[in-house]
């Protein structure tokens, strides 16, 4: 019988056809509005401030999920984020979300909630014979079976392994919704908003110190909503509302609901996760559905309370069987009784509580176990109180309902057996601090044997614990702990403790009591050997069995346990079970749970969607994009983008008629070669260098001679790292007697300015030098050809003499562009024509490139992209990223002659390593095929001629290549063993990739005007 | 991780790079080759306080010399490389 809907009881108020397990109160909902989800199709009512666990008690639901591996029938074991059992899909189509925690999801209205891990159906489920299996599933069954045949894996072992476990479905389409992150600054950061929490914060906030307060929960007051603690008389919730209306009129305090730190990182930053429309279906217009926080705290007080821990006995998985905190928790604030006849069993007085408030709200009490013997004063009182039979020294051996309790079966202190018929059995093994977040900084836990769990041995600086998740037992030391170091915290982060009107403290008065003795398996050791399952991590399907198996198989250290059993993964990470398991393993091994160990737990604490994570770093945005000032221009001409790193630069520029962009790219090439184009070069690195030792700077970062470059003049430049291999190149101008401007190639223009300013600040800090990263500032745009200087005359300023006698190649100067705008003029050529470089204010750029094409019309001005432009460079052998991949030296790529022996330089003494310059490296040349057709594909092989196609025939590579529209055939730059002398050779080019050998001649690597006559016209 | 930049003030790590160790000094143009080979190549790797390269590439483009635990990030100390303001 799983469904309570149809079973009578006595309620008080709101009787009607739904919601039959609803009472009148409940502290933090809101019964005057009726709302509507469903489970598993079927239509069910809710009321604001439920949670979707609490909304399917309400109806009588118990049976919710199934197991990990045996597909166990489970229910809700808890009422908050440690949930192990109630996992289902929310919402469908993209929005589906599998495995969330039914326990803190709050319903809203229209929400549907499917089950997952069954099927056909949730009650009837086919995979609920694993359970047959589960000699087979038993601790480390991944790595014992499946395994042989070996051919079996991929196609049978797989398949059914992945059908049979993994939980929900994740959605089939892109999440529509949008995630987003952001950074928040306090002095004092408080973590959980119970009456520690809220405590510490109000005095922390009275010293004017800048406090938030992040609560995971919907509703602030921790515990004080799920029990009937009364402060100066009135409910505690109460006191809490108020608390937080007082906060929340404070100027300097933030209180954040919904919000789960789920780390502490280094300096006082704190990761957490704000669900801002989690609980409606859809986000509000421009509203994110998560936030990620990153919060920077001066301090941190951790409020985190505790987590309480099941009882491990056979069975004791079943749909109806809770954690006693969670059953107070559906009473309370829910107003929500679990079942009608309950059974508490329990190991300290907390748990017995649960009697109370289930007998006050209504239902029966069947019994109370206490596995103590003998039991405390407040179990009999307890007991008498509720009018049910007290088993002192109980236990419970069995359990029986197949998909929702039915009895329990519970021996006594003398032996005897009874079989009690229930519908609810509420279970207390002790709580756990919750200390996660300070051990995210590799604190390990130490075991308190009064408390019989682990808590905090030592506090990093910054961070103070307390309330429950520092041990203190009740309302009253919570409170008290709380203020006080709220104030600590305040006074820590430079604020005067003194200053303080927080209005006073309220009292509890009633001393709680606690009473722990520990109980770690309802049975002792013989008779648990050959009991039923009892489970210790429900999530996982991981027993005591399990446990005492890793122990006999030597996997019996803690972070072996982990793996060996699967205990503690997933998305509870063994909230509920990982001490249990510990205390397990410690009996097995007759050690103390202090020499067993734990295992400390890494970020997060609670499950964090890589959406929110990525926030709006998804799809364009993954990374930003960087455009040269002629972008808008060359979108309206219809031109093919390439991503250059970040930049989004032309790639080339199709004309109607044209079929293919080989088609395209050689008109481009063919225009410049014979007439005018020009080329957006803006994205190469340029530099700003300014100061009397900067022609000192130069010749210390450069392999060549700098002092001497006149002004008004460029050098190409080479550049080393220390450890003599090339690092980059480009041209420097000398603009003035003490202002250079640097180029360098687009990928390392920042490892060139990062590189500059090491050399500067680390190395010689005595230069008089400056450098400014000027890349953005100009638009630089080559316009390249024969006819380039007669376009120039068209842009350039009359009085500004472009002849080749005034203006050589090389030159570099200040110019004024018809028109007024100030520009620089360099004659620089990276496609071995007549070229120039012109560069003015970036805004101008987009006017610039227009300008050229009027002007230019008549020259048949041609724009051409980064294909076209890597064509010409490979004609010309300039080296670029492919020849620069930091792996060749100056020799390699043919310079080393430009090393300097006069002076000192980054990289000089290491590339002065014989190895380095080993005419045996392979070196720069150039490649021409056989057959000019023959396509030559950069990362080709190049071996002799009948060679075997092994590593040891290989001796060199293909690192540029291109179809060649002067030279009318394939072209390539590579590197060659010996490669200068073997200019006239004809070798094997192996593309194993594409399965050809071709043939090629080794040649000079220009193979346009070597001369360079172009250049000079 | 945050780093207090003497020009910047308190930062979040993600505005720096990291180089390494910055006890190293580059040897003298004339010292032997196994000084420019402990200096380019070898590294010591203490547990504990350590003075690094860092730079603040998203921000003032000053080389730090930060003192970091490398067992808990816990920075001791910034200057600047070129050894002008500490923070």
């Amino acid at each position: 019988m799983n469904d309570l809907s149809t079973s009578p009881m006595s309620r008080t108020g709101h009787a009607g056809k739904t919601q039959p397990m609803r009472l009148a109160r409940g502290n933090g909902i809101n019964g005057d509005t009726t709302i509507r989800f469903t489970f598993d199709g079927r239509v069910l009512e809710a009321h604001p401030g439920d949670t979707l666990a609490s909304a399917l008690l309400a109806n009588g639901v118990r049976l919710v999920g199934r197991s990990f591996k045996y597909h166990r029938p489970r229910g809700i074991l808890s009422a908050g984020p440690e949930e192990p059992n109630a996992l289902v899909e929310l919402r469908d189509g993209a929005r589906r979300e599998p495995n969330s925690r039914a326990t803190v999801t709050e319903v809203f209205d229209g929400l549907a909630a499917t089950s997952q891990n069954r099927w056909p159906g949730l009650k009837h489920d086919l995979l609920g014979a694993n359970s047959l299996l589960a000699p087979v599933f038993s601790a480390g069954f991944y790595y014992k079976t499946f395994m042989w045949p070996a051919s079996f894996w991929e196609k049978v072992y797989e398949p059914i392994i992945r059908r049979a476990a993994g939980l929900g479905r994740a959605a089939d389409d892109a999440d529509p919704d949008s995630y987003e992150k952001a950074t928040a600054f306090c002095d004092v950061l408080v973590v959980g908003s119970g009456p520690a929490g809220l405590a510490a914060a109000r005095a922390a906030a009275g010293t004017g110190a800048r406090v938030i307060l992040c609560e995971q929960d919907s509703l602030t007051g921790g515990r004080l909503r799920a029990e009937q603690t009364v402060l100066d008389g009135r409910p505690g919730w109460e006191w809490a509302q108020e608390t937080e209306q007082y906060l929340r009129a404070q100027p300097e305090v933030r209180i954040m609901t919904r919000t789960c730190v789920f780390g502490r990182y280094d300096g006082g930053c704190y990761g957490a996760l704000e669900r801002v429309a989690d609980h409606v279906a859809v986000p509000q217009a421009g509203q994110p559905r998560q936030r990620l926080w990153r919060i920077v705290a001066g301090q941190c007080i951790l409020a985190t309370g505790g987590i309480e821990r099941p009882i491990v006995f056979p069975d004791n998985d079943r749909p109806g069987i809770m954690l006693a905190g969670a059953v107070r928790a559906y009473v309370n604030r829910f107003g929500v009784v679990p079942g009608h006849q309950a059974v508490i069993y329990a190991n300290n007085d907390d748990g017995l509580r649960t009697a109370v408030d289930l007998h006050d709200a209504g239902a029966s009490i069947a019994a109370i176990i206490d596995s103590r013997l003998p039991s405390s004063t407040a179990a009999q009182v307890t007991a008498r109180r509720v009018g049910a039979p007290l088993f002192a020294g109980g236990a419970i051996v069995k359990t029986s309902g197949h998909t929702g309790l039915k009895a329990v079966q519970v021996r006594d202190s003398a032996g005897q057996t009874h079989r009690l018929a229930c519908d609810l059995l509420a279970v207390s093994g002790g709580w756990n601090p919750d200390i996660a977040l300070a051990t995210h900084h590799r604190m390990h836990p130490v075991y308190d044997e009064v408390l019989n769990a682990f808590v905090v041995s030592s506090v990093p600086a910054g961070l103070h614990i307390a309330g429950f998740a520092a041990g203190s037992l009740t309302t009253d030391a919570a409170l008290a702990q709380g203020d006080a170091l709220g104030r600590t915290a305040a006074q820590a982060a430079g604020f005067d403790a003194a200053i303080g009107p927080a209005p006073a403290l309220p009292r509890a008065g009633q001393e709680e009591g606690y009473a722990i003795a520990p109980l770690w398996h309802a049975l002792d050791r013989g008779a648990a050997k050959q009991a039923g399952r009892a489970f210790i991590d429900f999530q996982n399907d991981v027993t005591a069995k399990d446990v005492s198996l890793a122990a006999r198989e030597g996997f019996w250290a803690v972070e072996h346990l982990k793996r060996y059993t699967t205990l503690g993964m997933a998305t509870d990470q063994g909230k509920t079970a990982n001490v249990n398991a510990l205390a397990m393993m410690a009996w097995e091994r007759g050690r103390t749970i202090a020499q067993t160990g734990t295992t400390i737990v890494r970020p997060p604490v609670q499950p964090c969607a890589i959406g929110a994570l990525a926030g709006t770093h998804r799809g364009r945005h993954f990374k930003p994009h960087r455009l040269p000032p002629t972008h808008d221009w060359a979108v309206e001409t219809g031109c093919v983008l390439t991503s250059n790193g970040i930049w989004q630069r032309a790639q080339w520029y199709p004309r109607p008629g044209e079929t293919s962009w080989q088609e395209t790219v050689n008109r481009e090439v063919r225009s410049v070669r014979s007439s005018v184009g020009f080329c957006d070069v803006t994205t190469l690195g340029k530099i700003d260098i300014q100061g009397i030792d900067a022609a000192t700077l130069l010749e210390r970062v450069y392999v060549n001679a700098w002092r001497k470059l006149p002004v008004g003049r460029a050098r190409y430049g080479l550049m080393l790292r220390e450890d003599g291999f090339a690092f980059d190149d480009g041209t420097t101008a000398r603009l003035g007697e003490n202002h250079y401007v640097m180029t360098t190639t687009t990928a390392n223009a920042g490892a060139v300015m990062r590189h500059l300013e090491f050399c500067h600040q680390c190395l010689w800090p005595e230069l008089d030098v400056q450098f400014i990263s000027v890349t953005d500032a100009w638009a630089q745009i080559a316009v390249a050809g024969p006819r380039s200087r007669d376009v120039l005359r068209e842009i350039i300023d009359d009085s500004f003499d472009l002849s080749n006698e005034a203006f050589g190649y090389m030159g570099a100067a200040h110019v004024r562009l018809r028109g007024g705008v100030a520009g620089r003029l360099f004659r620089l050529s990276f496609s071995g024509e007549l070229a120039y470089e012109i560069a003015v204010p970036a805004r101008y750029g987009d006017a610039l490139a227009r300008l050229l094409m009027r002007v230019g019309a008549p020259y048949g001005i041609t724009p051409y992209g980064t294909e076209a432009l890597g064509v010409m460079r490979i004609e010309k052998g300039h080296p670029a990223g492919p020849e620069l991949n930091g792996q060749t030296t100056a020799h390699d790529l043919g310079m080393g002659r430009m090393l300097s022996g006069r002076k000192d330089f980054i990289g000089r003494v290491m590339a002065q390593r014989a190895a380095l310059s080993d005419a045996a490296r392979p070196t720069l040349v150039g490649l021409k095929p056989v057959n000019a057709g023959d396509a030559l594909v950069a990362g080709a092989h190049l071996l002799p001629r009948g060679a075997p196609a092994s590593a040891a025939s290989d001796q060199g590579w293909i690192s540029s290549s291109a179809w060649s529209p002067t030279v009318e055939s394939w072209i390539g730059l590579g590197f060659l063993c010996h490669g200068a002398q073997r200019h006239g050779e004809i070798i094997a080019v192996h593309n194993p990739l594409a399965g050809t050998v071709t043939e090629a001649r080794v040649v000079p690597p220009v193979f346009v005007d070597p001369e360079g006559s172009r250049l000079h016209a | 991780m945050r780093i207090h930049c003497p020009y910047c003030g308190t930062r979040g790590v993600e505005e720096f790079t990291y180089l390494g160790d910055a006890t190293v000094r580059r040897p003298d143009p004339d010292a032997p080759e196994a000084a420019w080979v402990d200096y380019v190549y070898l590294r010591d790797n203490p547990a504990g306080p350590h003075p690094e390269y860092w730079y603040h590439a998203a921000g003032c483009h000053g080389w730090l010399v930060v003192v970091r635990d490398t067992r808990t990030h816990e920075i001791f100390s910034v200057r600047t490389a070129s050894g002008g303001a500490e923070a």
